[in-house]
């Protein structure tokens, strides 16, 4: 009959009207800036350096191979590297960077870079309030750097299979160090 | 006294409204015009205490007959004088002249009538329901004859628009040949 | 009680009696005319943002909330936009027309509030044929919607602007045709005349409202369908359908003449919304016996908020009419309910009201028609389409 389809939708709004006072399934509204969504696992905006432990240079993972540099679709890295190595995690010397740059102006957070680091050591943040009254969006070294406790926040399943993959690879070093010992000088 | 100056000035406006709507350059100015000079004779009625009167003529004069002035105005584009031409027309001198005559022998024949030297009758005081009432016993056969006048008057504006919408043809299609049947392919031609 | 009742009245007879006796009457029409648009003003800034919030709700979000507690200072932002805006009209058009085109729309609205009944003795003027003064101002105002569409000198305003006229005149005829019954059984074309005859209780409980008796609530349904269309309100608001044609004839106005606009639609579907409750509602009459407790302008004041959050409900519920869907259901479905609504009226008159038998009847011939017509009206399928594709 004419009109009982205007009454169904009258009804529907009716009870959106009401509940949503009381039920949040009826008002799903999240009201920014005062509430935020909850974050997701492979939520990412731009990308960042990470570094175990608590000094930023001594603990970075990078070794300025960059692959990430050459891999960038944008070309926004700017990789300098350094003259002197440093152990890494497994006791093999490595280069670090002098200058790491990145442009976040041009940067267009595809995650290229995260996704080809043989080292994991650039992975993709998540942080998209980044307004400033500052033009210059060029970030460097130290800006970038982040500990591997900020990437297990924000990334909780990415970094523990990273954690367990590095611990592997520390675990057989170490056990190829201990069946072929290095001879001691008598 | 009020009620003299409240009469001149309605009448004031009305006329010169009336005036505008004849002498103005662009039509549908004109056409507005004679709205408010529509407007202005309801002033008049209500100033006379017809209330009946007064609002059914804003009902339908400003409400119904201005727009269909307009309408007609807008879909026959016959707008605007070009600028340089004259507004008038060139025998304009007969038009005065015809205009005098009439307006010279009503006013001799208003003048002349008894009608001036009787006495005013006490306004009468027309409740809405005495109109009712009239209209439906004493003047009856004249409710009844506007209304199969405009009856007649919408049934042969349906007729006349439904007669234009079956004149309109399909364009035929082309080519004139019929559609390709079910087995063959279209060729590319 | 009663001084709460009539506390407008005694605080404008005394007002007006610290005037000098020569310009009392003109005074005390003053204050009348100051107090009508300072509480139909912050009627309309409250309705624009309690539609917002409403509509919001309905569409599980919430309206706006940032502007002052609850968002209820929306409207002072709104009017503070409005009036900072820069007054933009086109090099071409007509410069006279465009400029009177607000004024036409808001004065006769205004106008309009005169003659409801908003308590006892509570109606600014009390004409004999107040009603028919109502629909006559009314009717006044579709000339500004031309005026507007046309000195805009633009396409989009041109056919927003005639969209606009003929969807009010198409339904003027049903609204109009729906009051007829409530005059008859009134006996009477004023407003105050009306809401009084409304009074009583039948059965002891229930109020004789028009809306209890079966041609009461058809004809209220017609109003209330009428008076949508008549201040262009979803869903028939088309003509100002952003979708659609920009704005309608709304298009070339911007800051303050868009606000005049805005007011005067609202202000429309006030007084139209004012009359539905004094026509069909009972005017000031409260419902039962024990709740005379509230004034009269309390119950006129209850009854109007819940017709304007009717008309929100259905707007946030409705899809916009189609023009020719609009046009179609006006002339084809509402004009021949409202007139079978006539008859049955005077059927319902004609019974004495000692017959209950009176209700079937009335009830079926009006719910026979309605399901016939419907069913014509649904099962209407547009006609099979012919395309020439291009071989």
């Amino acid at each position: 009959m004419l009109g009982l389809g205007i009454l169904k939708g009258l009804i529907e709004t009716w009870r959106n009207f009401q509940g949503g006072y009381y039920d949040p399934a009826r008002l799903t509204t999240v009201q920014y800036p005062e509430e935020k969504l909850p974050p997701q696992e492979n939520a990412r905006t731009i990308p960042f350096l990470v570094y175990d432990g608590a000094d930023p240079l001594a603990g970075m993972r990078c070794t300025a191979c960059s692959i990430c540099a050459v891999e960038c679709p944008a070309h926004c890295i700017v990789i300098v590297k350094d003259t002197v190595k440093k152990p890494d995690y497994l006791g093999k010397m490595q280069f670090h960077p002098k200058v790491f740059d990145i442009d976040m102006a041009v940067c267009m957070e595809c995650g290229v870079c995260a996704e080809v680091c043989p080292f994991d050591s650039i992975k993709m943040d998540r942080v998209f309030e980044l307004s400033s009254d500052n033009r210059s969006m060029v970030l460097q070294k130290l800006d970038l750097a982040k500990s591997n406790d900020y990437f297990r926040q924000i990334h909780p399943v990415e970094a523990a299979a990273v954690d367990a993959a590095r611990a592997e690879e520390q675990r057989k070093a170490q056990a190829k160090k201990d069946a072929s010992p290095v001879p001691t000088v008598p | 006294m009020p009620n003299d100056i409240a009469f001149y000035l309605i009448a004031a406006f009305t006329v010169a409204f009336a005036a505008a709507a004849m002498t103005l350059r662009r039509l549908v100015h004109c056409a507005l015009c004679a709205a408010a000079a529509f407007a202005g004779l309801a002033m008049i009625y209500l100033q006379l205490d017809a209330e009946f009167v007064g609002f059914a003529q804003l009902l339908v004069y400003v409400g119904a007959i201005a727009i269909l002035i307009v309408f007609a105005v807008l879909l026959t584009r016959g707008d605007e004088v070009r600028p340089g031409r004259s507004q008038s027309s060139p025998s304009w001198m007969a038009g005065v002249a015809v205009a005098v005559l009439v307006l010279a022998g009503m006013a001799i024949a208003i003048l002349r009538s008894p009608s001036l030297q009787r006495l005013a009758p006490s306004a009468a005081v027309a409740p809405v329901k005495k109109i009712g009432e009239e209209l439906m016993t004493r003047y009856v056969l004249p409710l009844e004859m506007a209304g199969v006048l405009l009856t007649g008057a919408l049934l042969g504006a349906v007729v006349i628009a439904m007669h234009e919408e079956s004149e309109v043809k399909r364009p035929a299609r082309w080519p004139a040949s019929k559609p390709a049947e079910s087995g063959e392919t279209m060729s590319l031609r | 009680m009663n001084a709460l009742d009539q506390i407008f009245v005694l605080a404008e007879h005394w007002l007006a009696g610290l005037a000098p006796a020569p310009v009392r009457p003109l005074v005390s029409m003053l204050l009348i005319i100051a107090g009508l648009m300072a509480v139909f003003g912050t009627c309309f800034a409250l309705t624009t943002i309690l539609e917002r919030k409403t509509l919001g709700r309905m569409q599980n979000r919430f309206g706006p909330n940032r502007v002052g507690p609850f968002g209820l200072f929306q409207p002072v932002a709104d009017g503070i936009k409005m009036l900072i805006k820069e007054d933009i009209v086109p090099f071409s058009a007509d410069k006279a027309v465009h400029f009177l085109a607000p004024l036409a729309l808001t004065v006769p609205v205004w106008l309009a509030f005169a003659v409801l009944p908003f308590g006892r003795n509570m109606s600014a003027i009390e004409l004999d044929a107040g009603i028919l003064f109502f629909f006559a101002i009314g009717s006044a105002s579709e000339l500004a919607v031309f005026m507007a569409g046309w000195s805009s000198q633009n396409k989009y305003s041109l056919v927003g602007a005639m969209r606009a006229i003929a969807q009010m005149i198409s339904y003027e005829v049903p609204l109009v045709l729906a009051s007829i019954p409530v005059l008859m059984a009134a006996g009477s074309l004023s407003l105050p005349d009306i809401a009084q005859a409304q009074s009583g209780f039948a059965l002891g409980w229930v109020p004789r409202w028009n809306v209890f008796t079966p041609w009461g609530l058809a004809g209220f349904a017609v109003f209330f369908i009428a008076a949508a269309a008549e201040s262009n309100r979803c869903p028939f608001d088309l003509p100002e359908g952003e979708s659609e044609l920009i704005a309608g004839f709304l298009t070339e106005y911007s800051g303050f003449k868009y606000a005049l606009f805005f007011l005067g639609e609202y202000l429309g579907l006030f007084a139209v919304t004012g009359l539905a409750v004094t026509l069909f509602l009972g005017g000031w009459q409260a419902p039962a016996q024990w709740l005379e407790w509230l004034p009269s302008w309390g119950w006129f004041a209850a009854k109007f908020s819940a017709l304007i959050f009717l008309f929100i409900w259905i707007r946030a519920t409705l899809p916009r009419l189609r023009m020719d869907q609009l046009l179609n259901f006006a002339w084809k479905f509402l004009v021949p309910l409202a007139l079978i609504n006539l008859f049955v009226a005077a059927v319902w008159l004609k019974f004495p009201a000692a017959m209950p038998i009176r209700w079937l009847l009335c009830a079926g011939l009006l719910v026979v028609p309605y399901v016939w017509l419907g069913r014509r009206w649904n099962g209407v399928t547009p006609k099979q389409r012919q395309y020439d594709y291009a071989e």
